[in-house]
């Protein structure tokens, strides 16, 4: 079991990055290993993934079999997330500031302390404001000699990460990862039976993490549900407004679920830590001076909540689109594979009642949703705006 | 201030609690506590402090009596943020208040801290209510109430030009009314109110959407200009014509009938319920949908996708005035 394990069903990838580790672990840096890293595939194809089994391997003090031995102290600090030359930026808000950059840009500096390499890795480097970029861009243009930076984003698209940050990195391209091999992984890995992971592999669109997910939680299986009957459902203007209602609802639930609890508790160490609660004299003062922070805490706790509840609706939003897209494909008889099998009557229903136009024109509003969504428009307002589209056709 | 002078001094209660949170009308029920201290007894020290400021005993130093006995008035601030133990002993020393001493307690009047102000009331306090004033027949009665009290009168237009001119601040409100008043002379009508207040003061977004949705052309393009030119923001007004275009749409989508049974149906106040059935008549099923996208899209554009936000809420407005016809 070695870290490439984790990478699921990226084959060429790995014997890139594969190669360029065993250069970077022997002491000839030579071509192989480079100093800055794009990731690019799409969302589930483990960008992030890579990237970290990369900077395991990297850091692998036991190479001898080649690096990336999964089982030394360096591979298992990395993926715990606890080496100290590894550097992770996980954005959960909804952009990765300035900031954030400049503090991580003052760290690239630094030679490794026990790694042999000082590694930075950016999930997500598409969300880096114009400012954050500029100032990763000029620790990436003269990088210290013995620093790594691994960025990762949806595609190499100047929409996604700054045409000068992407000159300057060689990029690593995944590509969706087949069924099979996903449906391998969650058998091997999470212990699911064989049929499980096949339908979930199946229905995952190439995400593992959203494959994992619909095979081991039942709240993900029942939203895929309800969100897949929508189509069909939508008959009248009424339905227009309850089901985008139910969309929405769904959405606010499910981030609410993931994001609730971690805010509360993190709430309450920061005025523990402030002073709050002490009584004398200064207290109240106390109390008001740490108001700042809990206003900073608050604004980061929303920009986070109103992520997770966007991508929860953008992974509803993707599966609606994958349901107009199968019954396009059902009424040309393309031979492709579809994005849910499991709903082949449903798809074949809309197909016959349906023109191909008007589906067509169904995916366009779905696909515009979305784009809405990341121009910051409500939720509600352009949910329900779409569903009026689906129901007109 | 004369007829006081003149009647033998009336001490104020040794209690006072003022509750609410219009601030003027709270300076003004404080600063005539303070003023009626003073005809009592000219040399009365006024001290003026935030409750959450206090700290445990300074309460009872302050209330302590002097060693000449000359009055003291004691205004405490923002009473419904004091802390447990400040509210306790305020509660404690309104059970025995000292001779020659006035507290004024200052509370929001809302649930925080509503344990102190019932405790005050039931102590026998001088309670004197401050609601926020929100409504538009409040307003014009303190404007009727400020002309009055300037010895004047005011007709009805006048007080409709004055609040549409002036806006909704009450400070700006007093001030105009006693400014008319001064320059003015009879009662003051409309025509008094236009010399010297032109333009409105206030236009917000969802007087922009009710005249779209009332199909009004030009009075929406007028209000919309209005609303740009004082500083409404972009993204308020495309919020209310999607807040109005959708009632207007789930309403509609609903089937009609009574208005308290839809109003809990659709989660929104019934008042609301029945303008939307009102606003509806104008409106067909297509026509909707397509101001839906609308409305959907100039959200997107105020923020930040077209150049010009004000020209997208023009485009927006003519849009969805078209799309009523249909």
């Amino acid at each position: 079991m070695n870290v490439w394990d984790a990478v699921v069903g990226q084959d060429e990838a790995v014997r890139v990055l594969h190669a360029a580790a065993v250069a970077g672990t022997s002491d000839d840096a030579g071509g192989a290993m480079t100093h800055a890293w794009l990731f690019t595939g799409p969302p589930g194809s483990g960008r992030s993934v890579a990237a970290r089994a990369f900077a395991a391997a990297l850091q692998c003090t036991d190479p001898a079999a080649g690096p990336g031995c999964g089982h030394c102290a360096g591979c298992h600090t990395v993926l715990a997330g606890t080496h100290a030359d590894v550097r992770e930026v996980v954005p959960e808000g909804l952009s990765i500031g300035v900031k954030d950059m400049r503090d991580l840009v003052a760290g690239a500096a630094r030679r490794p302390s026990t790694g042999r390499w000082q590694v930075l890795l950016i999930e997500d480097a598409d969300r880096l404001t114009e400012g954050a970029g500029n100032a990763l861009l000029r620790a990436v243009e003269e990088p210290p000699p013995r620093t790594v930076f691994l960025l990762c984003a949806p595609s190499d698209h100047p929409d996604d990460i700054a045409v000068t940050l992407r000159s300057r990195c060689r990029g690593v391209a995944l590509r969706t990862p087949p069924a099979q091999a996903i449906a391998g992984v969650l058998a091997r890995r999470d212990g699911l039976d064989r049929d499980t992971a096949a339908w979930a592999a199946s229905v995952s669109g190439g995400h593992v993490g959203r494959a994992r997910r619909l095979a081991t939680d039942a709240d993900a299986r029942s939203r895929r549900e309800a969100v897949l009957r929508m189509p069909m459902a939508l008959r009248t203007q009424g339905d227009v407004f309850a089901l985008a209602d139910e969309l929405v609802a769904a959405a606010e639930a499910e981030a609410t679920g993931l994001t609730a609890g971690r805010d509360a508790a993190e709430t309450e160490e920061l005025e523990t830590a402030l002073g709050g609660g002490g009584t004398g004299r200064g207290a109240a003062a106390a109390a008001r001076g740490a108001k700042g922070a809990i206003k900073d805490l608050e604004k980061r706790q929303k920009s986070r909540a109103t992520r997770s509840q966007r991508d929860a609706l953008d992974r509803a939003l993707v599966d609606l689109a994958g349901f107009y897209r199968d019954a396009l494909a059902s009424a040309w008889r393309a031979p492709v594979a579809l994005t849910h099998p499991d709903r082949n009557a449903d798809v074949a229903t809309a197909a016959a009642k349906w023109s191909p136009e008007s589906l067509l024109r169904r995916l366009e509003a779905v696909l515009a949703c979305r784009e809405a969504l990341e121009l910051n428009v409500k939720p509600r307002i352009a949910v329900e705006a779409m569903a009026s589209a689906l129901q007109q056709g | 201030m004369s007829a006081a002078a003149a009647s033998p001094p009336v001490r104020p209660q040794p209690l006072c609690l003022v509750l609410g949170d219009e601030d003027l009308l709270v300076e003004r029920a404080v600063q005539a506590v303070v003023d009626s201290a003073r005809a009592a007894d000219p040399e009365t020290e006024v001290r003026t402090l935030r409750a959450t400021d206090l700290a445990a005993g300074e309460l009872a130093e302050l209330v302590s009596p002097s060693l000449f006995a000359e009055g003291r008035v004691i205004v405490l601030h923002a009473a419904h943020e004091a802390g447990k133990d400040t509210a306790e002993a305020i509660l404690d020393y309104a059970r025995t208040p000292a001779e020659g001493i006035v507290l004024v307690v200052v509370h929001a009047g809302g649930n925080r801290g509503k344990a102190l102000a019932d405790g005050l009331r039931k102590a026998d306090a001088a309670v004197t209510e401050c609601p926020r004033i929100t409504r538009f027949e409040d307003r014009a009665a303190f404007v009727r109430e400020e002309v009055r009290g300037s010895g004047r009168r005011i007709t009805a237009d006048a007080v409709t030009a004055l609040l549409d001119a002036v806006g909704s601040d009450l400070r700006e409100l007093a001030a105009a009314a006693g400014q008319l008043a001064g320059d003015t002379t009879g009662t003051l009508d409309e025509a008094a109110v236009r010399r010297y207040h032109r333009g409105r003061a206030e236009v917000t977004g969802f007087s922009v959407a009710e005249k779209v949705m009332a199909g009004d052309r030009a009075g929406a393009l007028e209000t919309l200009r209005w609303a740009l030119q004082l500083g409404v923001p972009h993204v308020l007004v495309a919020d209310a014509l999607a807040d109005a275009v959708r009632t207007v749409a789930r309403v509609s989508a609903s089937g009609g009938g009574d208005p308290y049974r839809l109003a809990g149906q659709l989660g929104m106040p019934p008042w609301k319920v029945k303008k939307a059935t009102a606003q509806s008549r104008g409106w067909q099923a297509d026509g909707l949908a397509s101001a839906m996208q609308v409305v959907a899209g100039v959200n997107a554009d105020v923020k930040g996708v077209a150049a010009d936000g004000g020209y997208a809420l023009e485009r927006a407005v003519l849009a969805l005035c078209s799309a009523r016809r249909r």
